[in-house]
């Protein structure tokens, strides 16, 4: 009798530890690759198989980071592309926040906008670059409409098309209740389009960052785009890696900051996903 | 007192779906309107709501006429339709909006209580099984406490052991304020259990083809003779609403008109 309860009441730890293990397990098995590529790498270098001037092994990178945050410049040029993308970004989303809701809202206003915009938006942004240093000079309102416009797309089409899909079947229990037009729009679409709103947010956000690169490779004096210049052109490619490094964990924050910021207003939605 | 006069519905596609419909419904009274695909039932009541207001005739709430949703009248759809951003007490809560918050959530909890779902008051509507969520869609309507209350096939989307157990109780909700109850269903059973009168609709257009009192005493027993008695009566009268649907003059026109190409 007690072996047996103690057995069965074994059971279940002994089953639990090795589930545990292996959800820690699952992520870090992405990891295996590079970790192995670096420390490889690291290792030929450090046996002068290979001289590792153009490709820097990790341990010189990192230096070239510490260096650089050291220096203060790390920071700065953080700082100047952060600013860029948050100038281009604030610009970018309120223009296709109000359009897109307007769009979205109104089929005469999309009748008549959108075909204009789905035009537009065929062209490859980087294009636009020539006309707008034209017409706005080398400087940041150049490289701050281009991030805008790369933003303003996908904010546009998500919150137009959100907009769009809002369950006409909860509309009709907003029309029973006899809500306002403002009180429909705050009580009902609001929170239905929210969800495809933040998704919209984030690809925006995330062509945002594309986009600084590109402004800055066009010619900058300041920025993590001018580090990636600077180093091509100093033959410093530990440098490049690590501005490279730099906007991988910006874009990743500032990309987690919108998902930490909508959370609290899309928890109903993660219901299924936490059973 | 809902009076409905001859109540048409022509949609702008010039479908004629309700070809005149008058009848008048006491208050506390519970109709069940019934008939077959087509007959213009729910057309019937969503023109009571207010949501798609008749073309042409008038319906009187207490003299006042409805052209757009009224504060006196809750209406149950055949989905829940609750809110997903909601927890349940916010949804039961949804109509109560312009209320003093207090007040709110006495009602609410007052309401939750009634359904049988105090515990879920804190729930995400996607926890809920149909028939729980539908529960909440029930106390939301009542929670205003409408003179009204207009249910489109509430059940028809429910497993028969939930189903009956909810006519049940919408019984037994029915029986604290005693609103007038007007029940769209395509189940026979479920009119006679509920209903003090069943209006069997018939189609093209869509009108009145038989009224059917019920006077069985609550609550009813679905295995008794009376209520056999009933259902019989009910049957007969859709059988023959359906059939006389079938063969009206402007089949025949439109049947010699065929001819007429043909030759």
């Amino acid at each position: 009798m007690t072996i047996a309860a103690e057995q069965r009441g074994a059971m279940p730890a002994e089953r639990a530890a090795p589930r545990k293990w292996a959800r820690l397990a699952r992520p870090a098995l992405g990891l295996v690759l590079p970790v192995t590529l670096a420390v490889v790498w690291e290792f030929i270098v450090r046996m002068g198989w290979a001289s590792g001037r153009l490709a820097p092994p990790p341990s010189v990178i990192f230096a070239t980071f510490v260096d650089l945050a050291r220096s203060g410049d790390l920071q700065r040029h953080t700082l100047v592309t952060l600013g860029r993308v948050a100038a281009g970004f604030g610009i970018g989303v309120s223009v296709a926040t109000v359009i897109g809701a307007a769009a979205g809202y109104s089929p005469l206003i999309r009748r008549l906008l959108d075909p204009s915009l789905q035009a537009l938006r065929a062209i490859p942004s980087i294009a636009w670059v020539p006309l707008f240093v034209l017409w706005l000079g080398i400087f940041e309102a150049s490289k701050v409409l281009l991030i805008a416009v790369g933003v303003f797309f996908p904010v546009y089409l998500g919150l137009m098309g959100a907009i769009q899909s809002v369950d006409r079947k909860l509309v009709e229990v907003g029309r029973a209740f006899r809500l306002s037009d403002v009180a429909m729009v705050r009580r009902i679409l609001l929170p239905a389009v929210l969800p495809a709103y933040v998704i919209s947010l984030r690809s925006g956000l995330g062509l945002g960052w594309m986009f600084v690169v590109a402004a800055e490779l066009m010619g900058a004096s300041e920025g993590l785009g001018y580090l990636l210049i600077d180093g091509q052109e100093l033959g410093k490619p530990a440098e490049i890696v690590a501005a490279i490094v730099a906007f991988a964990i910006v874009g990743k924050a500032t990309d987690w900051l919108i998902a930490l910021a909508a959370a609290p207003f899309l928890r109903w939605e993660d219901v299924v996903r936490q059973e | 007192m809902l009076v409905l006069d001859r109540v048409s519905k022509t949609y702008p596609n010039g479908v004629h779906a309700l070809g005149g419909v008058s009848t008048e419904v006491e208050l506390g009274e519970i109709v069940a309107v019934i008939g077959g695909s087509g007959c213009g039932k729910s057309t019937l009541l969503r023109a009571i709501s207010g949501l798609d207001p008749a073309s042409e005739g008038t319906v009187l709430l207490d003299g006042e006429r409805i052209t757009a949703p009224h504060e006196k009248i809750g209406i149950i759809f055949q989905e829940p339709r609750l809110l997903p951003w909601l927890k349940v007490a916010g949804n039961v809560g949804f109509g109560l909006g312009d209320r003093p918050r207090q007040e709110r959530a006495a009602r609410v909890a007052t309401a939750l209580k009634r359904v049988g779902l105090a515990d879920k008051a804190m729930v995400w509507p996607r926890e809920l099984s149909g028939g729980q969520a539908q529960r909440v869609a029930i106390a939301r309507a009542l929670v205003p406490r409408p003179e009204v209350l207009l249910l489109d096939e509430p059940f028809s989307a429910l497993d028969a052991f939930t189903r009956t157990d909810l006519q049940d109780h919408l019984l037994d909700l029915w029986a604290d304020a005693k609103p007038t109850l007007i029940l769209v269903t395509h189940d026979v059973d479920e009119a006679i259990v509920l209903a003090d009168r069943v209006m069997v609709m018939c189609p093209r257009p869509g009108r009145i083809f038989d009224e059917i009192e019920v006077a069985l005493p609550r609550p009813r027993d679905r295995q008794s003779a009376a209520f056999d008695f009933v259902k019989r009566r009910v049957l007969a009268a859709l059988d023959r609403s359906l059939s006389r649907a079938v063969a009206p003059a402007d089949g025949e026109a439109k049947a010699s008109a065929g001819a007429a190409l043909w030759w």
